[in-house]
């Protein structure tokens, strides 16, 4: 069962740090642990700046889920940016086409449960993260 | 924007990092402190993130580009109060701080600056002290 998620427009610095609080408050409402919080929180921050810097802003949104077994948080970061050409490439550890430390998406997916990305040159990119609480 | 204020105490500079930062306001305690550092002549900044919930690579970043322009300016820059959470996810995420001191609290933070200013002026009195354990070679007697 999916409850109503909440939408984050992102086209400023100030919308990344909305992303992080609202991300963070919804992770405490389903009682993630602190450390579960705080990995979210984290691969959020990262994934709504690369909304910004590289799609050109989009979306971001953020719904409780539950599999029946254990409740959890789903985020969605959309954009209709250009895209990423190479994934593998943008997944290297390292690898920024600016002038970050190239950490973000690989350290993002390693920071949450499950990481889907959908993109395509020109089509924009849609990563959806989710975590489960223990 | 925000404005992360920078207080000067005796010979440091103390930044408590008290909101959750926009990444220009980052920026700008990055140019903030460079300014202090030259104006007061101060040796040693700590950087106390005891409030700080999380750090993502930006943060990480900016702490890690503000003690290589401390040491340029030297200054020594120690990071103090990192939760162990955040410390936790830093590791995860790859982030690597390179060149950052850091210290459990403020106390230390302190404790660790004037012990190393302690051992700047020795050397500067006494010669290279790192090498005194060392037989006098050539090479360790260079300047
Ligand atoms: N939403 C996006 N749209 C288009 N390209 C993207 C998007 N997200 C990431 N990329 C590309 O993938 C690369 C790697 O992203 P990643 O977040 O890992 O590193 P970074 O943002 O460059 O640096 P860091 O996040 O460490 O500051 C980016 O440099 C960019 O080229
Ligand atoms: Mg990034």
């Amino acid at each position: 069962m999916n409850q109503q998620g909440e939408l984050i427009q992102v086209n400023s610095d100030q919308d990344v740090v909305r992303v992080r609080q609202l991300v963070r408050t919804v992770a405490v409402a389903v009682k993630l642990s602190l450390v579960d919080q705080t990995k979210l929180v984290t691969a959020a921050s990262e994934l709504a700046r690369n909304t910004l810097v590289y799609g050109g802003g989009g979306t971001v949104e953020v719904t409780t889920v539950d599999n029946g077994r254990r409740p959890g948080i789903r985020i969605v970061f959309a954009d209709q940016g250009p895209g990423i050409v190479d994934l593998d490439l943008a997944f290297t550890d390292g690898y920024t086409t600016g002038s970050g430390l190239g950490l973000g998406l690989s350290g993002a997916r390693r920071l949450v449960d499950e990481f889907d990305i959908v993109t395509a040159p020109g089509a924009g990119t849609s990563i959806t993260v989710t975590k489960w609480c223990r | 924007m925000e404005r992360v204020p920078v207080l000067k105490i005796g010979d440091i500079l103390l930044v408590s990092i008290q909101i959750d930062m926009e990444d220009q306001t980052a920026l700008q305690l990055q140019e903030d402190l460079a300014d202090r550092i030259v104006a007061t002549g101060c040796h040693g900044v700590i950087i106390d993130i005891s409030a700080l919930d999380i750090v993502d690579s930006f943060v990480g970043r900016t702490l890690a580009s503000i003690a290589s322009i401390s040491r340029v300016l030297d200054a020594e820059t120690v990071v103090v109060g990192m939760r162990p959470a955040v410390a936790i996810t830093l590791v995860e995420l790859g982030l690597q701080l390179p060149g950052i001191r850091t210290a459990l609290n403020v106390e230390l933070g302190m404790d660790l600056l004037a012990r190393e200013r302690a051992a700047d002026d020795w050397e500067f009195d006494e010669g290279d002290a790192e090498d005194e354990s060392e037989p006098e070679t050539p090479a360790a007697a260079a300047p």
